[in-house]
């Protein structure tokens, strides 16, 4: 049996009264590619941002890169790259600097090499204030690149990137498989997940509905609910 | 790259890039200076007693301003969540910011310094007294107060909350910075300025330490 | 939380102590030679004063125990550690203004610990406004945690400072020495307040903790735990359709 990259065991965790995720337990192999599918509100974010560590669950646990998410918060932070909703950028910084920042807290020297690698070489030095929605998550990209992480979660990573943003990211994603990462991506691009993703898994309000291969993965959550 | 070292640097960087924000907080520090002095109208001896309360507390306004811009950046696209997660130590985080909040406020103390000299008369020959009474105070202000905006930045009434939350705080380091200002500028006859210096000294070790141990519980989940 | 009756028969204990103290202070206990009848205010000052000191070295103590072990019993006695704070807190300011005068003619009087209650009240106050921000339980309760026990550091330092500040003026005295014969009117007022203070603190915490609990959902029913007896359910790739 391969190892897990990602373990869950009765994960759940609520904003007020409102449990995001409920219960879910699920396991992902190490170096496959996942795509995490849902309707919007289905806990997809959540499910990502507890296994990055950045909110801690309320009940369950979880096991990440080999490390316990509760426990181990740091060990897991080492290992794990998030390429969230948010793009961690200082907007009054560079791209260059933004990029150089994280690298002084990774212990390494700035990789300038990646700003080219997501198209922004001619921009390198404009403050991030001035980008576009597009140029922001190819900043965030790169970013995730440079961590080099064992385990890399993508939250709608498709959104706001062009057509030739498309491509490089499939071509990313591709090489983290052939370099044996392990990729979990919440995408609503169902076709693209088909055919990029090994497995896939469901969120329905909070809960995991399905899971399987990516390509028999039903374009409507079991129980009839309207998954796009 | 040590840690501290790297938010030091990060916080240095964010604060050149925004320094015309610095400029208008300055400027609204002279500005509570005058409206001060029209407070107690144009009696020479009066202007020159109260100097040195004055210039704290528009100081201390001021660094309500200061101290929350310097969690705007980080707040805005979750760069600090984005830092922790590399991982990134939380104390090293603290303690740059709280460094670089630190020589803002006492940059912006000694450039308030000659506005209060103009318009109070209020001038004094012992100026590296001064200045070290202007970064132990500044100190006082910035411990606990990167603190306070890193938990109110997080808040819908951050504006209220962030001066509602430090100014009781402050009151020891307060007293201690205009008192050994206003002996700095009145004279000191009996040698009261070492006491009052070692009350900020001992508030800014006590402040410095504890404020970093509980920044982690602040601003993570 | 505990669900006895006892803080109400506490709290019924401290209003009749403080019955009893009170009248015998302002009614029945000698006439103070100097200051006269305005010195009997003591009777209720000094354990009001007593008390907000107790109830906030409370506060620090339930902050400690909230940041160290969570969960919501010792945020809601906090709460209601903070709450009782300010209002001692408010007295204590209120009662030194009343004695203030008619003895010094003004209203406050720079006294080192007046001065210092003052502070805290609002540095507590300020807490109190927090807690109304913060929408999230947890995160109340470990920032408001956390501003207690600054605030707490924070006291003898103030207390120093306006005393070292009040010194170079003259120092008006605040009635500290009170003569054999006050003692025991003071004594029973203050184990009266105390007495109250704990009945009325259990019964806020209380009311604190059914607010906490309504704020945040239950687990939520795990239900192949149920069905399998509470083993972990089976890793991904298994189910094929339908809920679990």
């Amino acid at each position: 049996m391969t190892a897990l990259a990602v373990e869950t065991t009765g994960l759940s965790r609520r904003y007020g009264r409102r449990w995001a995720l409920s219960d879910v337990s699920l396991g992902v192999a190490a170096g496959s590619v996942v795509m995490l599918a849902g309707r919007n509100g289905s806990g997809k974010s959540t499910l990502l941002r507890v296994l990055a560590t950045a909110l801690r669950p309320d009940h369950g646990n979880a096991r990440v890169a080999g490390h316990d998410v509760r426990l181990e918060r740091d060990l897991v932070r080492r290992k794990v790259a998030l390429l969230g909703h948010h793009s961690f950028h200082y907007e009054a910084l560079t791209a260059r600097e933004n990029l150089g920042v994280a690298a002084s807290f990774l212990g390494r020297s700035n990789d300038e090499s990646l700003l080219a690698r997501v198209g922004l070489e001619a921009r390198a030095d404009d403050p991030v204030a001035s980008f576009s929605a597009g140029m922001r998550k190819r900043l965030a990209l790169a970013r995730v690149l440079l961590q080099d992480a064992e385990v890399v979660l993508l939250d709608e990573p498709y959104g706001e990137l062009d057509p030739p943003g498309f491509a490089l990211l499939d071509r990313v994603i591709s090489e983290l498989r052939s370099r044996g990462a392990t990729v979990i991506m919440a995408t609503h691009l169902v076709e693209r997940g088909r055919a990029l993703c090994d497995r896939a898994l469901m969120l329905e309000e909070g809960r995991l509905a399905w899971s399987g291969p990516a390509a028999l993965m039903p374009a409507e959550a079991p129980g009839g609910s309207f998954v796009p | 790259m040590n840690p501290f070292v790297a938010a030091l640097r990060k916080d240095l960087l964010l604060q050149w890039r925004t320094r015309s924000q610095l400029v208008a907080v300055f400027v609204f520090g002279a500005s509570a200076l005058l409206l001060f002095s029209f407070a107690i109208g144009p009696n020479a001896a009066a202007l020159r007693q109260f100097a040195g309360g004055f210039l704290w507390l528009a100081l201390l306004l001021a660094s309500t301003l200061a101290l929350a811009d310097s969690f705007e950046s980080e707040m805005a696209q979750h760069a600090l969540e984005g830092l922790l997660l590399l991982p990134a130590d939380p104390r090293a985080l603290y303690y740059g910011k709280a460094v670089a909040n630190l020589l803002q406020l006492s940059l912006l103390g000694a450039a308030l310094v000659p506005v209060m000299v103009v318009l109070y008369d209020a001038g004094t020959a012992r100026v590296p007294a001064l200045l070290g009474i202007i970064v132990l105070g500044a100190a006082g202000l910035s411990a606990p107060g990167t603190l306070y905006a890193a938990m109110t930045a997080q808040l819908r009434a951050r504006n209220t909350l962030l001066p509602l939350l430090l100014f009781p705080l402050v009151v020891p380091a307060l007293l201690g910075a205009v008192k050994a200002t206003s002996l700095l500028i009145l004279g000191d006859p009996m040698g009261q300025l070492g006491a009052w210096t070692m009350l900020l000294v001992a508030f800014d070790a006590i402040y410095w330490s504890l404020c970093g141990l509980v920044f982690e519980r602040v601003v993570e989940d | 939380m505990g669900k006895g009756v006892w803080p109400f028969v506490m709290a019924g204990l401290g209003l009749a102590l403080l019955a009893w103290g009170s009248t015998w202070g302002l009614a029945f206990a000698p006439r103070e030679t100097y200051m006269g009848e305005v010195q009997r205010i003591m009777y209720v000052h000094v354990p009001t004063a007593w008390n907000a000191m107790l109830v906030l070295t409370f506060a620090f103590a339930c902050a400690l125990v909230s940041l160290l072990r969570g969960g919501w019993t010792w945020d809601a006695r906090l709460e209601a550690a903070i709450e009782a704070g300010v209002v001692l807190s408010g007295l204590v300011c209120i009662q030194g203004s009343i004695w203030a005068r008619p003895t010094w003619g003004v209203w406050w009087d720079w006294d080192p610990r007046l001065t210092t209650t003052a502070v805290l009240l609002f540095a507590f106050g300020g807490i109190l406004a927090l807690r109304q921000f913060v929408e999230d339980p947890v995160k109340r309760a470990v920032w408001s945690a956390v501003a207690v026990v600054i605030a707490y550091v924070d006291v003898p330092l103030v207390y120093f400072s306006v005393r070292w500040w009040n010194s170079l003026h003259q120092l008006q005295s605040t009635p500290e020495t009170v003569s054999r014969a006050f003692h025991w009117p003071l004594r029973i007022n203050a184990f009266g307040v105390l007495f109250l203070l704990v009945g009325l603190v259990e019964l806020r915490a209380r009311l604190a903790f059914l607010r906490r609990e309504a704020e945040s959902a239950p687990p939520p029913p795990g239900r192949m735990a149920e069905a399998l007896g509470g083993a972990p359910p089976p890793y991904g790739g298994l189910s094929t359709g339908g809920e679990r």
